[in-house]
């Protein structure tokens, strides 16, 4: 609960400081010392050294994987705000309140990961939206972020009536908001589990989907990341993602088996058109960003397997896929964001000017790849040996491999745009000493998770 | 503790060279290559405790940082790795690519890569050190290669990746198979004798094999890549990376899927040898000298393959020697076509003439090479494709004798490229030529002793691969 409290307390407090401070430094260092003491927080309930409580009727249950994906998400937008804070708060007036937001979104998040009533649930996917809206648009003199607030605003409504449809069809076959809930119906001499759950349950899985942008519920993707302020897309695209996917294993954990055999069904294919749509799109896309987009709907695709394998390597597979998928892509975008020309040939010739921030985005790019010896690697490899201890068809595997060989393509073409072209590679500004020491800290943390994983894994147990 | 050193050094020495400035590089390349070609030396004569280290490395998934030498195959292919460094750093000195630090600090981290495949004891870390061998030699070539160097090194990688990438599925697929699941070699193969694993996951690690051979008809990337790699790391690419191809069938393929590989065998002996043929055509239609050594190096190891999936057990020893010696003896061809390269600042035959004239010594090498290209009794060659023609004809009779054509069409490339090279008219471009510098002739006069002396009196060798024969057939 320290989480959830302390993120929502600091997010209050970063509100008053905007009209109490005028230095926007000072904002910056502020959401900093606050993620660091949330950080802090989340720590100590994980090892049970000190929480707050305060009974919560059985809505909320925390335990090791959910206060340790806390753990992550609040050390990766530490991170993030490190690597990308001066550009937070240059988007536009409101400087604070960009970080109040991002406060919210992480409460959201420690309700979505502790949630134990579909109530929460909700409760934690709109707190998580709503801000998303807000920073989607906050560049609002440029009329592409405008849209995309718009788009996602209205899209994201519907998929909120879905789900609130869904918790609602639940409720009536179960009689409680419980996450464990069941509504069994007598069928034909046999007992089975009432059409109004699965019916309820498929809402309620649509609208995740739509969340984590899984095909075929993607199509806002690839326009809310590209006109959102680039800061603010990596963000959503990373942290936020994998939040959603902590959330929908959560939910089919619970509730496993109630798709029956058709579950077999439909979860593969949409593992494969996820893959398909995001994999073949990026291909033929000219500008980073763009691409970045529909590469984050081909990584939901392989996240997808934890949800098919549900077991213990899965969930351990999800964690190490979010941790080496946020850095990189968080990392990227940094770098994009200085950039001046979002193309491919906007990167070209970057390696001679800029050694070491090309190093450390070949890195990056060489995890989201899944190359061995990048954390990335073995994020794949976890969900792929997840999926077949579940018994997953090796057919399944073969298909989600190729297009990770697809995924080079598109992957390597920001690799030779930097080292085998020539090019000028026109920043906005220099990078300064400090932003070059994260980006390369990024890079190492990924190839240290990329020969031992299961440094990361240790935490989850001890 | 042999082992982690042949992989431990070059790495260490290939991190320390991106930061070095300058020629001292360049010594440094060369020292750190010839102490790891001391290291695979000793490990001939060291006793077996040295020769593997076991290590804890990923507890929650069984798998194991697991380095052996288990045979002669396996010193076999270290030496070859090993000696052909410094012959690669001594020979292409004036190269424009071997003027930058990062060429040499990629160039070892490339050894340590093709160390570990040859060493690798866990299917884990094997295909670990597989894809760790290909990064470093997609950057040398995409940076220092020819014209068309993106777009060929690219068709190279993504062909390698999706092969490799197929494999890890195999590997995967294979782990759960088993009672308890493990990664380690002996594991796996000892359950493969059981008879558990499906064919179609033979096809899965084949197709990773068969793409790095490379044999027909998955050799598409390969003529180009040689052609546009800058020529050190071309000599890299045939004469120890295509050895990881044929080193896996017979460390990893045939042990694991025994049943397997006797069923399809048919298919891949008739692609190699329709690929041999079709290579040795395509060779002598050939006017850039290093798309011919290219493809006549498809032919070879179209034969190899072959061999590996038709012999019997003096089949593969011939197989077994003859990766190490078509590893020298293409690289010989290399440094002569590089030398070539350097001094009349172009590859295409029609272009040279009268080379005899301007460097006899070079030309005098050039034919000893050439001439171990054909295979000629006396050079080292010889034995190997004896011992493979002699089991590929117990196999099927008319399959040795359309694979015994590519003999005659490798004597007609062979010598009409060396007739083209050396003989004829003096033109304006060979005109200025001069004979070659000290290294070039030094690196190349020790691969020709090395040619005549293993053609001479190769029982050596075959002792030495011998235990990694017996073990094979023994386990079939």
């Amino acid at each position: 609960m320290n989480a959830i409290i302390v993120s929502a307390a600091f997010g209050v407090l970063m509100m008053f400081a905007s009209f109490l401070v005028s230095n926007k430094n000072v904002y910056r260092y502020l959401a900093i010392i606050g993620l660091t003491v949330l950080l802090l927080a989340n720590i100590l309930e994980t090892y049970a050294i000190w929480s707050i409580k305060f009974d919560s009727f059985l809505q909320l249950s925390f335990e090791r994987f959910g206060l340790f994906f806390n753990s992550i998400a609040i050390a990766a937008t530490l991170f993030y705000v490190l690597l990308s804070g001066r550009d937070i708060v240059r988007v536009g007036n409101y400087s604070a309140e960009y970080f109040v937001l991002i406060f919210f979104i992480l409460c959201g998040v420690s309700i979505i990961t502790s949630y134990n009533s579909l109530l929460m649930l909700f409760l934690g996917i709109e707190i998580i939206s709503i801000p998303l809206y807000i920073l989607t648009g906050s560049d609002k003199k440029n009329l592409k972020s405008n849209e995309a607030a718009l788009k996602y605003f209205l899209m994201g409504a519907f998929s909120t009536g879905l789900m609130l449809m869904g918790i609602a069809l639940s409720y009536g076959a179960v009689g409680n908001f419980g996450l464990e809930g069941r509504g069994v119906v007598a069928f034909g001499g046999s007992m089975r589990v009432s059409f109004l759950e699965v019916a309820g349950l498929l809402l309620l899985f649509i609208s995740m989907s739509f969340k984590a942008s899984a095909a075929p519920f993607h199509f806002w993707t690839p326009d809310v990341y590209e006109g959102a302020p680039s800061v603010f897309t990596s963000f959503m695209a990373t942290i936020v993602k994998a939040t959603v996917f902590i959330g929908m294993i959560k939910l089919l954990e619970a509730r496993t088996g109630i798709f029956g055999p058709t579950w077999q069904i439909i979860l593969p294919l949409m593992i494969v058109l996820t893959l398909a749509v995001g994999n073949i799109t990026a291909v033929f896309q000219q500008s980073v960003k763009r691409m970045l987009a529909y590469s984050s709907i081909a990584q939901a695709g392989f996240m997808l397997f934890a949800l098919w394998s549900a077991n213990d390597m899965g969930r351990e597979g999800i964690l190490l896929y979010s941790v080496a998928y946020t850095l990189a892509t968080v990392g990227i975008f940094a770098v994009l964001v200085k950039m001046k020309d979002y193309t491919f040939d906007g990167f070209n010739g970057l390696a001679a000017k800029q050694p070491l921030v090309a190093a450390s985005v070949a890195v990056f790019v060489l995890s989201l790849a899944g190359i061995p010896l990048t954390a990335g690697f073995f994020a794949k490899y976890f969900m792929l040996a997840s999926a077949i201890k579940s018994g997953a068809g090796v057919w399944l595997l073969v298909i989600a491999v190729i297009f990770a060989a697809v995924s080079v393509y598109y992957y390597f073409r920001l690799i030779q745009a930097m080292y085998f072209k020539e090019g000028e590679a026109e920043m906005f500004e220099q990078p300064t000493i400090s932003f070059k020491g994260m980006l390369a800290l990024f890079a190492v943390l990924l190839i240290v998770l990329g020969v031992a994983p299961s440094l990361l894994f240790n935490y989850l147990y001890f | 503790m042999i082992p982690v050193l042949l992989i431990a050094l070059p790495i260490f020495s290939g991190l320390v060279a991106f930061f070095m400035k300058g020629q001292s590089v360049k010594s440094w390349a060369l020292l750190s290559s010839l102490a790891v070609l001391g290291i695979s030396v000793w490990s001939l004569f060291s006793n077996a405790s040295l020769l593997s280290y076991d290590q804890a490395w990923l507890p929650s998934i069984g798998s194991r940082f697991n380095l052996v030498m288990q045979d002669g195959l396996s010193k076999l292919m270290c030496l070859l790795t090993a000696l052909s460094f410094p012959l690669v750093f001594i020979s292409t000195q004036q190269n424009n690519s071997n003027q930058s630090p990062q060429f040499f600090a990629l160039m070892l981290l490339t050894q340590a890569g093709l160390m570990g495949v040859f060493l690798s004891a866990d299917a884990l870390l094997f295909y670990f050190f597989w894809e760790l061998a290909l990064i470093p030699v997609y950057f040398l070539c995409s940076i220092w290669g020819g014209e068309k160097r993106i777009a060929v090194t690219f068709k190279f990688f993504i062909y390698t990746f999706v092969g490799s990438i197929l494999m890890l599925v195999g590997i995967l697929s294979l782990y759960y198979m088993q009672g308890t699941p493990s990664f380690a070699w002996s594991s796996l193969t000892a359950n493969a004798s059981k008879g558990i694993y499906p064919n179609w996951a033979f096809w899965l690690f084949f197709l990773a094999f068969a793409i790095k051979m490379p044999i027909f008809p998955l050799h598409t990337w390969q003529p180009d890549a040689y052609e546009q790699s800058p020529t050190p790391v071309t000599m890299i690419l045939s004469g120890v990376m295509v050895k990881m191809g044929l080193f896996a069938v017979i460390r990893w393929l045939l042990p694991l899927f025994p049943k397997a590989s006797e069923q399809f065998a048919w298919v891949i002996v008739c692609c190699s040898v329709i690929g041999m043929i079709y290579a040795s055509l395509l060779a002598i239609r050939q006017d850039d000298i290093k798309r011919l050594i290219a493809y006549s190096s498809i032919a070879h190891i179209g034969l190899m393959s072959a061999v590996i999936f038709s012999g019997n057990a003096s089949g593969m020893s011939g197989v077994m020697i003859q990766m190490f010696h078509h590893g020298i003896n293409v690289i010989g061809l290399w440094i002569v076509a590089n030398a070539i390269e350097q001094k009349l600042g172009t590859r295409s035959l029609s272009e040279m003439g009268g080379l005899a004239q301007k460097a006899p010594s070079l030309s005098i090498l050039l034919v000893v090479m050439s001439l171990a290209n054909v295979a000629l009794p006396l050079t080292n060659a010889f034995v190997g494709e004896f011992l493979m023609f002699n089991s590929l004809f117990k196999y099927n009779i008319w399959l040795t004798a359309v694979a015994g054509i590519s003999i005659i069409l490798a004597a007609v490339y062979t010598l009409n490229m060396v007739q083209k090279v050396i003989y004829g008219e003096l033109n304006t471009l060979t005109e200025k030529a001069t004979d070659t510098s000290f290294n070039v002739n030094f690196s190349l006069a020790l691969i020709a002793i090395l040619i005549i002396v293993m053609g001479v009196y190769p029982q050596p060798l075959l002792d030495l691969t011998k235990d990694a024969v017996t073990q094979l057939f023994a386990q079939q």
